[in-house]
């Protein structure tokens, strides 16, 4: 049987490389797409520990699973509100890379 | 037979990852997180949570992945077939490995001893959803209406407003 903490070990290894394309990134689309990865790590250490520590503490399966359900629903919306503003900054200044979006920079 | 599921899928999960981070090419970086994301659906199907990986499937595979699409296809620049990355990469290259490094250690040196992986049933999910999650529940349905209203009023372009102000004065 494979050990909760193989599961930690993925979910790290996918949130840090998230964590590197939210930094290293220069499109606004990009960041997005880590920022999914990053949500995504999260999720797989929410149910693994929830699928994996069944009847000890005193939260059970279900809260496990639920939190990562709402952390999707969250993720949904998140990306339709970046998308929106995505397109008006591209509309307004016709590009979407987050180096050139400078204008309240001191 | 599980070790062996379980290590294509980490596979993939990491290569669809890494795919999004490293390449050059914007659709190629969205395919690539198709990939990731359908595996990460595999791995819940391994931990025995198979309505999460219906919920994976059907929101990231299907809507995630689709709203991004849009969002490349409506924002194309002349840069796009080969975008580059913030001059800064080597130094978040460098933050990355060094927060892994915080990560695994202490997930290694914390490690619980927990039970085998176990099923949740659909009727066990639906029923704490509806009692003990309730309230997180509407909120959460209240969020998605808020982000959902801002994002139209955010896209609208300024030329729908323009009629629509037409129309209220010509009334």
């Amino acid at each position: 049987m494979i050990d909760l903490v193989w599961f930690q070990l993925l979910s790290a290894a996918l949130f840090v490389i998230g964590l590197y394309g939210v930094m290293a990134r220069r499109s606004a689309v990009l960041i997005i797409m880590s920022i999914e990865l990053m949500l995504n790590a999260v999720n797989i250490n929410l149910i693994a520990a929830a699928s994996h520590m069944e009847g000890i503490g005193r939260f059970s399966n279900f809260d496990g699973q639920l939190i990562a359900i709402f952390i999707i629903t969250v993720a949904a919306a998140e990306v339709g509100l970046a998308l929106a503003i995505i397109l008006r900054m591209f509309r307004n200044r016709s590009t979407v890379n987050v180096d050139e979006i400078n204008l309240m920079k001191w | 037979m599980a070790w062996l599921v379980f290590i294509l899928l980490a596979v993939l999960t990491i290569g669809g990852a890494l795919g999004v981070v490293l390449t050059r090419n914007v659709v190629h970086a969205a395919l690539a997180l198709l990939v990731s994301l359908v595996a990460v659906a595999g791995v819940y199907l391994v931990l025995f949570a198979e309505f999460l990986a219906l919920v994976q499937v059907l929101i990231y595979g299907g809507a995630i992945i689709i709203v991004l699409l849009f969002a490349i296809m409506l924002t194309r620049g002349s840069e796009y077939p080969r975008i580059s990355d913030n001059k800064q990469w080597p130094l978040a290259a460098i933050a990355s490995l060094a927060f892994l490094g915080v990560l695994v250690p202490s997930f290694l040196i914390n490690s619980v001893e927990g039970t085998e992986a176990q099923n949740a049933s659909f009727s066990g999910i639906g029923e704490s959803l509806f009692t003990t999650w309730a309230v997180p529940f509407e909120i959460a349905s209240l969020v998605l209406l808020v982000a959902l209203i801002g994002a139209i009023i955010i896209a609208r372009s300024d030329d729908d407003e323009a009629q629509s102000d037409d129309r209220e004065e010509g009334n």
